[in-house]
């Protein structure tokens, strides 16, 4: 078995880094915001030492893991490029969620899944970015009207909502696909793996190393 | 402001837990005959010196204000109007401050358990210790009241004399005024006698004379006599119809909630899916077939 498992690269170390400290970020950020979002979560302004201290440091965390956001993005944004197959993956995604991906048409480096998460998460991203900063009243506060940050801090916890469920989408989907999150770990991944799930793009892979 | 307080809560920001309910309090309310004040500032000076608050001096702009707007510093201010009013020239005086309202918009947005609460008799104060700073009070109140201090980032605005009401005494801006616009008693009390002074309005002649209680806020604590009840925005921007701001319900109503359920929903579908569908791996078939295409590719 050994003999016949081929590995491929697929992340460098700097994208691994680049999505780990995008991921640890996130996961601050989720934290202290959603601290503020519901009574019953206020608890977890503990984890940043208080209300007080929570409040001041989401902002500040909120403008690194914009720019390590844009990071991934320029690395990535090539890859996702929407594609006629993408739309018929996704009309049949009741198959690759029955674990039967032989229905769909091969995916590339990344399939429609995939990309319709890379895109959502940018579009919140950029609405998280502007009503955040419309509503970073110790900064800014001066350059919104109070309609304008009332407006803010609904989109604000509707976009942090939203992205929130985009994100335990893309972790679980990390954990039900077997193989793939050592692609962000170690970077790279099985044949097997690419065979199975991201067929095209092997075939590429292969075609270089030729 | 205040953290020891013998009042007992009606309500209490950011709180799921029920307030206690077996006491009774009497409503209390603080009304300002507008068509009595003077302008004299005494009541803004009053409130400085009870609670230890300290103005900067300004600059003057032409206009009697001063300060410009409320601060954190300043929680009530004299703001004065000349109008032309049916052909008759007017000078209004309207104290400005927090208008306790019995819906108050402040503790609605607020997220921190305990940093505004509203007292059984209706008095909105809030509770500096448990304040973060994050000026969603701010974005509730429909009357643009609070203030955010440079100096702790905590939130300020009237107490209605919290401290003072709690042992029996009057407002100190109330106990200070030369003509006695300001009074204060229950609330019952004070429409009673708002109801004089707008009878005897009208007697001399101010047709639209009346009592500002907005009912979009449940009615308020400080409540005005205005002599134009019908125009209220010329007493420099007093709001018409105030309400919370639909946004505002939006944000705090029953979204939260349908929100966090639906977080937990994703990880509840993730975690039954996994356990009906199991994980998808890769099979030996799998690195099989990629070993063969990366041998036909090699060839
Ligand atoms: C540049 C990016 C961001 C900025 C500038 C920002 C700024 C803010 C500010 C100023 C607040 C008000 C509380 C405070 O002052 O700390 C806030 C609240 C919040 N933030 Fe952010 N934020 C950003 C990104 C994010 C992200 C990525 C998430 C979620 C994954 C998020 C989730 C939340 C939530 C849930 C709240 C509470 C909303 C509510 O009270 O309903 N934020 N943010
Ligand atoms: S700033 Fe206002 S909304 Fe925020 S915690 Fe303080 S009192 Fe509450
Ligand atoms: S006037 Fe504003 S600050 Fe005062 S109780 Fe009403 S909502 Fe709160
Ligand atoms: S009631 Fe007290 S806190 Fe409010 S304006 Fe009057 S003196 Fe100031």
């Amino acid at each position: 078995m050994a003999d016949k498992t081929t590995i491929f690269d697929r992340y460098t170390s700097g994208a691994r880094l680049n999505h780990w400290i995008n991921a640890i970020l996130m996961i601050c950020l989720a934290l202290s915001g959603m601290a503020l979002f519901h009574p019953s979560l206020f608890f977890l302004t503990g984890l940043f030492g208080g209300g007080p201290t929570a409040r001041i440091v989401h902002p500040w965390i909120g403008v690194l893991a914009m720019c390590s956001f844009l990071g991934l993005f320029i690395r990535f944004w090539r890859y996702n490029l929407w594609g006629k197959d993408d739309s018929a993956w996704m009309r049949n995604i009741k198959h690759v969620v029955n674990n039967d991906e032989s229905k769909v048409p091969e995916a590339g480096k990344y399939n429609a899944g995939q990309k319709l998460v890379f895109w959502l998460m940018s579009i919140l991203t950029v609405l998280l970015l502007t009503s955040g900063l419309a509503m970073w009243d110790s900064q800014f506060g001066e350059y919104t009207s109070i309609e304008q940050k009332r407006l803010a801090v609904v989109v604000h916890a509707a976009s942090a909502v939203l992205l929130i469920i985009v994100v335990i989408t893309h972790i679980y989907a990390a954990i039900w696909i077997r193989g793939t999150i050592r692609g962000m770990t170690r970077g790279s991944v099985t044949g097997g793996w690419a065979w199975r799930h991201h067929r095209k793009w092997l075939r590429e892979e292969v075609g270089k190393t030729k | 402001m205040s953290s020891l307080q013998s009042l007992d809560l009606r309500r209490r920001s950011a709180t799921t837990t029920p307030p206690p309910g077996q006491r009774e309090a009497v409503e209390v309310a603080k009304l300002i005959d507008v068509s009595r004040c003077i302008g004299c500032k005494a009541c803004q000076a009053a409130c400085l010196e009870w609670n230890d608050l300290r103005e900067e001096v300004g600059i003057n702009v032409g206009v009697y204000d001063n300060p410009h707007d409320l601060t954190e510093n300043t929680w009530t201010l004299m703001r004065f109007t000349e109008i032309d009013v049916d052909g008759r020239f007017e000078w209004l005086i309207r104290k400005d401050g927090c208008m306790h309202c019995d819906d108050p918009g402040c503790l609605k947005a607020c997220p921190a358990p305990g940093a505004i609460v509203q007292y059984k008799n209706g008095i909105v104060d809030f509770i500096s210790e448990n304040c973060i700073g994050c000026g969603y009070c701010v974005k509730g109140c429909p009357f643009n009241i609070p203030r955010i201090s440079k100096k702790d980032s905590k939130a300020y605005k009237c107490t209605l004399c919290s401290d003072r009401v709690a042992v029996g005494q009057a407002p100190a801006c109330a106990k200070v005024c030369p003509t006695q616009a300001i009074s204060f008693g229950t609330k019952k009390d004070m429409i009673a006698w708002a109801d004089k002074r707008i009878a005897d309005l009208k007697e001399r002649g101010y047709k639209s004379a009346g009592l500002y209680d907005p009912p979009g806020v449940g009615g308020t604590h400080v409540m005005y006599v205005l002599k134009h009840v019908d125009r209220p925005e010329i007493y420099a921007g007093l709001p018409k119809d105030p309400k919370i701001s639909p946004l505002v319900d939006l944000w705090k109503g029953i979204t939260k909630p349908l929100a966090l359920a639906g977080v937990g929903l994703a990880a509840l579908v993730g975690f039954f899916h996994y356990v009906t569908h199991g994980p998808n791996e890769v099979q030996e078939e799998d690195e099989e077939a990629a070993a063969k295409t990366r041998r036909n590719s090699a060839e």
